[in-house]
């Protein structure tokens, strides 16, 4: 397996004074489920388009299995792409649109056929050759773009928020099949999605992106227990940050003082200097509890409770702790809708899974 | 009686569909259908003489239209001319509808209010303008011989064919870059995009996506300026001369100065039959250039 199957080396893609893609390098592993991951506006489909060549770099090169490919056309590069509105040719039948991109292979007819034949059976669309595009639904529509790219056996598929239009249920069902599917062909897949339960639910590896630039790059799990900076912390799930400044190290952990809670020993995964005073401790909502006796956790603390806006898996909290109004998102696991005396409630923290971070 | 009428409009669609075009149904009738049964009528009878008219029926007059050659000549001539100057405005208007719905990025509108400025003025005064540029003592025969490139003026200029094409081609212009504009404006780009994504170069598809998917357009602008230039006759009376004549002129001379009414309306009859097939067939062709192409 080639590690670096997709070479993405110091590319930026400027438009007039915007840096779309600043300066971005990684590569992508050949066989892969990768997703750039973030909100929109920050330099994702930019990157996708770039991959695709309908877009060209400012700066910096792209290698594919091992060619240069930065300056080829879009018609001349191993790649294809699901489109986000999936631009089915609305003039030609499901099948002719599937065969659209056969015609330049070389292949006979029968090969050709043998191609239509077995991927629209891949995507379950048998029987619908013969319909338009307006006479499908998006899932369909979807499959049917799915089918166009990959008959022709690209090296590298290129999904651009395909999931985007569905409906909830339908996209859940989506994003089984899409990762079943990718298993099943082996094609490295890069897929583009503003959703962070999508990137990390079918992903191997997923690039957060801010700003152009990529925020982290790892493993879905790693980007939810060890975000690298505030920006991942915020955006992958729910968290509470907690203002804090360190003191001296103490091996793999530091002491930390978190503002108007008290000092701490955390870990210090990502080697923050001492006496820093721009830190924060990122808190996820399981490592949070609300409860109406005195707890034995790490950090427990008497507090009032002005409102609580139940949320589904989490519960947010608006609470008022020693006179300072803060709002905090727990587990619902961690609180059993308890009747609380005078909304008073201990708020305890577990400092297990704290993530101690740098404010930029 | 009331209520039951409410009933029966709140329930129909047709009924509420034919009550909001009642007001365009009577304008309709009173200056398309009425004139057009009149037109219809009057082509089988006969001209007596100068004051009086045969109402019998009879079928004389087409046979009398296409007995005689200048008449028929004439038809030929008119639709000829006007399928040059579709040609002509669909090859120059689409391109520059092309490059503005994809190359434009700003101010799309101020373009296309710009190359529809000279539309601004009447006809007539274009027409009259292009008597000005075209004519022998003209802007474009004084040009060229003051620049020593001719030394006789270029007569072939006015009251020819050419003429008539040059002035109708720059007439009819905006009403092709209207549709064929909205068509090409359209369409997605990102129909381009994939395409291109699945192998074809830039030419293969203009031929295989772009054009197909603007062939509403096409068609539109096709019909837009050919139906009114085969008819016209303000153009070929001031600037065509007896070479270009066409046949709308000689109509309105049987309505006029030759005063031969039954067979000056069979002649416009012709006329519309002519430009209803003319229609057809070009509405059925393009959708089966559609499909072929695909």
């Amino acid at each position: 397996m080639n590690e670096k199957f997709i070479q993405i080396n110091g590319i930026s893609k400027h438009f007039g004074n915007v840096k779309a893609v600043d300066d971005v390098s990684f590569s992508i592993k050949e066989g892969e489920f990768f997703s750039l991951l973030g909100p929109s506006g920050c330099g994702k489909t930019t990157l996708l388009r770039l991959l695709a060549g309908f877009e060209y770099p400012t700066n910096g090169n792209l290698l594919i299995d091992g060619s240069d490919i930065t300056a080829l056309p879009p018609d001349k590069r191993p790649t294809n792409m699901v489109f986000q509105n999936y631009a089915i040719f609305p003039h030609i039948n499901v099948e002719q649109n599937i065969k659209f991109g056969l015609r330049k292979l070389g292949l006979t007819d029968d090969e050709i056929k043998k191609r239509v034949d077995d991927v629209l059976a891949l995507v379950k669309l048998e029987g619908y050759e013969e319909r338009f595009s307006g006479q499908l639904s998006g899932g369909q529509r979807q499959r049917v773009a799915l089918a166009r790219a990959l008959v022709r056996q690209p090296k590298v598929l290129l999904l651009d928020e395909p999931l985007g239009a569905l409906d909830k249920k339908l996209r859940d069902e989506m994003q089984l099949e899409l990762r079943t599917l990718q298993k099943e062909i082996g094609i490295t897949f890069v897929f583009v999605t503003h959703d962070q339960q999508e990137a990390i639910s079918m992903s191997d590896r997923v690039a957060v992106m801010s700003e152009g630039k990529i925020q982290q790059l790892s493993a879905p799990n790693e980007l939810y227990k060890n975000p690298e900076n505030i920006f991942v912390s915020d955006f992958i799930g729910e968290t509470n940050f907690l203002k804090a400044s360190t003191k001296s190290k103490d091996g793999e952990h530091i002491n930390v003082t978190i503002e108007d809670l008290g000092d701490f020993k955390v870990k210090n995964n990502l080697n923050i200097p001492e006496n820093s005073s721009d830190v924060v401790c990122s808190v996820r909502p399981e490592s949070m509890m609300i409860s109406r006796d005195k707890s034995d956790w790490d950090i427990c603390l008497e507090a009032k409770i002005n409102q609580t806006s139940y949320l589904g898996e989490m519960t947010r909290f608006y609470v008022e702790v020693s006179g300072i109004n803060k709002v905090i998102t727990v587990s619902s696991q961690h609180f059993d809708n308890q009747s609380f005396e005078n909304n008073t409630c201990f708020i305890s923290i577990s400092l297990e899974d704290i993530s101690l971070l740098q404010k930029k | 009686m009331f209520q039951a009428w409410r009933n029966l409009y709140s329930k129909s669609d047709n009924a509420k569909a034919y009550s909001l075009l009642s007001p365009a149904l009577f304008l309709i009738i009173l200056v398309m259908l009425i004139p057009m049964a009149l037109m219809l009528s009057f082509s089988s009878f006969t001209q007596v003489s100068m004051m009086e008219i045969d109402f019998t029926p009879t079928v004389q007059r087409y046979i009398d239209f296409f007995e005689k050659s200048l008449l028929v000549s004439l038809l030929i001539k008119s639709v000829k001319i006007s399928f040059i100057v579709t040609l002509i405005t669909l090859l120059t208007a689409y391109p520059v509808c092309y490059y503005i719905a994809f190359y434009v990025k700003k101010n799309k509108m101020l373009w296309l209010v710009l190359l529809t400025l000279p539309f601004w003025t009447s006809y007539l005064l274009r027409v009259f303008s292009w008597k000005i540029i075209l004519g022998t003592k003209g802007v474009f025969n004084s040009t060229l011989l003051g620049a020593g490139i001719i030394s006789e003026p270029l007569t072939f200029l006015m009251y020819s064919e050419e003429a008539v094409i040059i002035t109708l081609t720059h007439a009819w212009a905006a009403f092709a870059l209207l549709p064929l504009y909205v068509s090409l404006e359209k369409i997605d780009f990102s129909y381009i995009e994939a395409a291109r994504d699945l192998g074809l170069s830039k030419f293969e598809v203009f031929w295989k996506v772009t054009f197909p998917l603007s062939l509403p357009g096409v068609i539109g602008a096709i019909l837009i300026i050919f139906i009114p230039t085969v008819g016209d006759y303000v153009t070929p009376a001031l600037i065509g001369g007896t070479e270009g004549r066409m046949l709308s002129n000689m109509i309105q001379a049987y309505f006029g100065k030759i005063n031969n009414i039954p067979l000056g309306a069979a002649s416009a009859t012709i006329m519309l039959t002519t430009v209803i097939l003319i229609t057809a067939i070009v509405s059925y062709t393009t959708k089966r250039l559609t499909q072929r192409l695909s």
